[in-house]
C-alpha cells in the first residue's frame, strides 16, 4: 500500500527544535490546508493515536494519521502527498505546498471578473426589453458585460424537483388503513377495539445528478452550466451531486452549496484540475460508472449530462458506458448547447453511440433552453 | 431476534468479562498474529487501526470496495477474542425499535389478561411497573450488544440506512449507553468493539465520521491474496490457487469490468474449481464456474474472451 514501507523516523530529527506534539498537530494543519477536512476534535485523536503507538516509527504515524483524520476515499490521496512531503527527509518549508500547488485557476471563470468595472455597471442599468433578448441568446456569443447581467439572471429560474413513491408508511387522515399499527394500538388499550389507523407512503425527493463536461469544447458554457447546477444545488442541497467530466471526474457539490454564486463558481474552480482540457468522456463516465453508478447511490435517479460528445477516444466505449448509466439512473438526459442551435444534425460518432441510451436529448445554449433543461429534469 | 427473555446475565466466571477495559493485545503486530490464527490476512495498515480501535476504545468504520473483507474483518475479531459477536444488517427504512429494544405487546397483554383472571389485588401502579419488566423487553442488536459487552457489534452497510438513523448511532457510539424511558439506563459495563462497514452508497454525516477511526481497504496485492486463498481454503493445491489468483488480477485489472471479482469471489471461484475436481486452471473448468466469479452477462461474456486469450 501507497507509503506504508517505514523509511526514516519522521520524529527523530526533528523533535530537537520542536516537541512531538507540536510536529503532529503542524502536520494536521497541513494535511487540512490540503484540502482534507480536519478539525479540532480528528487532531486530538491523531496525537491520540500516535502516543498509542511510536512516533519513531514512521510507518506508525502515517496509519494513525490516514485513520483519525481522513474519511473518504477522496482525501488519502491529497494525505499521502502531504504525509510524504511532510516527513521526507528533505524537509523544508516549501515542501508541503506540494498538493495545493496542482490545483489550475479556471480560464472560464475570469469571464465574469470584470462585472465591477465601468463598463459592465452600465449593463447592469439595461432595459426589460434587453433582458427578453438575453434570454434567447447563446451564451457563447456573450460579452463580458452581457454576461455578468446573465449571471444575475440564472437567480430568477424556476427550478421543480423530481420525487419518487416512498416506501415507509405515515400516518395520514387519508391514507388506507394500517392494520398492523390499528391492532398494536389495540394491544396497548388491552385488546380494547379503537379508532381505525389510516397510514400512507409520502413521496419522497429523487436524487438528481448533474456530469457537466468542462473540457476544451464546452469552454464557453462550462461556466454558465455550473450557474445552472448551483441553481438546483441551492434549492434541493441534499437531492443533487454535481460531477464534472475533463480528463478526469471531480465531485463539485461540496463547492456549490456555497449560497453566493459567485464564490461557490470560485470554489469549484479551484477544486476542478482540468477545466478546458481535453476530454476522455467514456473513461471519465467509466469512471463515474464504477465509483458512483454501480452502487446504490445513484440507483433510479436523474441523471442530467451536459456535454457536446466530443468524444476523442473510441465512440464505442462512450456508449457503452452511458448504456451502463441508463440500466441504473431514472432518466438520462443529456444536454447538448449545440442541439438548440439551427440546423443541427446529430452526425458526431459520440452522439451517435448515446443516443439510443438517452431518454431526453435537450438544448442547452441560452437561458430559455436552461429552463426547459429544468423542466425536464423535474417531471423525470 | 431475542425471545421473551432476553436479558442473558453473564455467567460468573465469565471468562472474558472485563478483559476490555484494558487492550487485550499489546501492538498492531499481536493483533495481526491474533486475526492470522483465525484466517485473516490483515495488512499492517488494518491491523494498525484494528490496534488503535482496540485501545482507544473507538469505533472502527471499514471502507471499501464489495468483497475485500470489511464484514470478515469483524467476525475475525470476534473470533480472535473468543467474544460474541452481535450483527445488525442496516437497511434503508431501519428504525429504532428494530435495532435497540422493542416492548413485546403480546406477551404484555396475555399477562395484563391473566393477572385480571387471577383476580390479583395488585393496584394501579404495580401492575403498571410489572408490564414494564425486563422480561417484555425485546432486546435487539445494539441493546444486546451493550448488555452482553464484551462483544464485537458489527453494524453492517450503514450506508443503506437513513440519516436519521446514523444520528441515532451517534449517541449510542459516544456514550456506549441507552436510555429507555420506562425502564431505564442500560450501560454497557466494558464498551463493546464497533465495526461499521460502509460501501460508499452515500457519503456518511460527517459527525459519525468523527467518532469513528476510518480505514479504506484496498483490494490486496498478488502475493498477499494468494496467501488469503491458501489460508481460507487449504485443500486447494497451491498450483490452482496461485493461477486463480493470478487470473483474478489481471481480469480486476482490465478496463472493460461492470463489477470486478473482489476477494469473496476469489475464494468461491477456486473453491468451486477444486469441486470439479480440476488439479489446475483450464478453460474448460473455468467456462464451467464462471459463475462463481462474475454476475453480471456483460461480464461473462468479456472474462470468459480474456480467459480464452489468457490460458488459450
Amino acid at each position: 500500500m501507497a507509503g506504508g514501507e517505514a523509511k526514516s523516523a519522521p520524529g527523530a530529527s526533528l523533535q530537537a527544535v520542536h516537541s512531538a506534539e507540536e510536529i503532529l498537530l503542524a502536520f494536521a494543519a497541513a494535511v487540512r490546508a490540503a484540502g482534507v477536512k480536519v478539525t479540532a476534535d480528528r487532531s486530538r485523536s491523531f496525537v491520540d493515536a500516535v502516543s498509542l503507538l511510536s512516533i519513531e516509527n514512521r510507518t506508525d504515524v502515517f496509519w494513525a494519521g490516514r485513520a483519525t483524520l481522513c474519511a473518504a476515499p477522496e482525501e488519502l490521496e491529497s494525505y499521502r502527498r502531504t504525509f510524504e512531503a511532510w516527513f521526507s527527509p528533505s524537509h523544508s518549508a516549501n515542501t508541503t505546498q506540494g498538493p495545493v500547488a496542482t490545483t489550475v485557476r479556471a480560464a472560464a471563470l475570469d469571464d465574469d471578473g470584470g462585472r465591477d468595472g465601468t463598463e459592465s455597471s452600465e449593463a447592469l442599468r439595461a432595459v426589460a426589453s434587453r433582458r427578453e433578448l438575453l434570454r434567447h441568446r447563446d451564451v457563447a456569443t456573450l460579452d463580458p458585460a452581457e454576461r455578468a447581467l446573465l449571471n444575475h439572471m440564472f437567480a430568477e429560474l424556476p427550478v421543480t424537483l423530481p420525487s419518487r413513491q416512498g416506501r415507509r408508511r405515515r400516518l395520514d387522515r387519508h391514507g388506507r388503513i394500517d392494520r398492523a399499527r390499528t391492532l398494536r394500538d389495540q394491544l396497548r388499550r388491552g385488546g380494547e377495539p379503537g379508532p381505525l389507523r389510516r397510514a400512507r407512503a409520502p413521496r419522497k425527493p429523487r436524487r438528481i445528478v448533474w456530469l457537466i463536461d468542462v473540457s476544451g469544447s464546452m469552454a464557453p458554457y462550462a461556466d454558465s452550466l455550473l450557474r445552472l447546477a448551483h441553481r438546483v444545488v441551492v434549492a434541493a442541497p441534499a437531492q443533487v451531486e454535481v460531477f464534472t467530466l475533463g480528463t478526469r471526474l471531480t465531485r463539485v457539490t461540496a463547492a456549490l452549496r456555497l449560497p453566493d454564486p459567485d464564490d461557490a463558481l470560485a470554489l469549484a474552480g479551484r477544486t476542478v484540475p482540468d477545466w478546458s482540457g481535453g476530454t476522455r468522456l467514456g473513461e471519465v463516465l467509466r469512471a463515474f460508472n464504477d465509483r458512483w453508478g454501480q452502487r446504490a447511490a445513484m440507483r433510479n435517479a436523474v441523471v442530467v449530462v451536459a456535454s457536446d460528445g466530443w468524444e476523442r477516444g473510441d465512440p464505442a466505449l462512450l456508449g457503452r458506458q452511458v448504456e451502463r448509466l441508463h440500466h441504473v439512473a431514472r432518466r438520462i438526459i443529456w444536454a447538448n448547447p449545440h442541439r438548440g442551435k439551427d440546423g443541427y444534425q446529430p452526425v458526431q460518432q459520440g452522439i451517435k453511440a448515446i443516443l439510443p441510451h438517452v431518454d431526453s436529448f435537450v438544448g442547452g445554449h441560452s437561458l430559455t433552453s436552461f429552463k426547459e433543461l429544468l423542466v425536464v429534469m423535474g417531471n423525470a | 431476534m431475542g425471545g421473551g427473555l432476553p436479558r442473558r446475565t453473564l455467567p460468573t466466571g465469565w471468562p472474558y468479562a472485563g478483559a476490555m477495559t484494558t487492550t487485550p493485545v499489546g501492538s498492531a503486530a499481536e493483533l495481526s498474529a491474533m486475526l492470522a490464527s483465525t484466517g485473516y490476512l490483515a495488512d499492517e495498515g488494518l491491523s494498525t487501526v484494528g490496534y488503535l480501535a482496540l485501545a482507544m476504545e473507538r469505533p472502527l468504520l471499514l471502507e471499501g470496495e464489495p468483497g475485500t473483507g470489511k464484514t470478515a474483518m469483524a467476525e475475525a475479531l470476534a473470533e480472535a477474542f473468543s467474544l460474541p459477536l452481535i450483527r445488525l444488517q442496516c437497511y434503508e427504512g431501519i428504525e429504532a425499535s428494530q435495532a435497540l429494544y422493542d416492548w413485546d405487546f403480546t406477551a404484555q397483554i396475555l399477562h395484563l389478561r391473566s393477572v385480571e383472571a387471577g383476580g390479583g389485588d395488585l393496584t394501579a401502579a404495580e401492575l403498571e411497573n410489572s408490564l414494564y419488566d425486563e422480561r417484555f423487553l425485546l432486546a435487539r442488536p445494539v441493546l444486546k450488544a451493550l448488555q452482553q459487552s464484551p462483544a464485537v457489534l458489527l453494524i453492517d452497510e450503514i450506508d443503506r440506512a437513513d440519516d436519521e438513523f446514523e444520528a441515532f448511532l451517534l449517541e449510542v457510539l459516544s456514550t456506549y449507553q441507552v436510555s429507555i424511558p420506562e425502564f431505564g439506563t442500560v450501560k454497557a459495563s466494558t464498551p463493546p468493539l464497533v465495526v461499521l462497514t460502509s460501501n460508499r452508497t452515500r457519503d456518511l454525516h460527517d459527525a459519525l465520521k468523527r467518532r469513528c477511526l476510518y480505514h479504506w481497504i484496498d483490494h490486496p496485492g498478488l502475493a498477499r491474496e494468494v496467501e488469503i486463498v491458501r489460508t481460507r481454503l487449504p485443500q486447494v493445491p497451491a498450483l490452482l490457487a496461485e493461477q486463480v489468483v493470478r487470473a483474478v488480477q489481471q481480469i480486476r485489472s482490465s478496463e472493460n469490468i461492470m463489477k470486478p471479482p473482489g476477494v469473496a469471489e476469489t475464494l468461491d471461484w477456486a473453491r468451486a474449481l477444486h469441486l470439479l475436481g480440476s488439479p489446475d486452471l483450464d478453460l474448460a473448468s473455468a467456462a464451467a464456474s464462471i459463475g462463481a466469479l462474475c454476475k453480471y452477462r456483460e461480464d461473462t461474456e468479456r472474462v470468459s474472451a480474456a480467459l480464452a486469450r489468457m490460458l488459450g
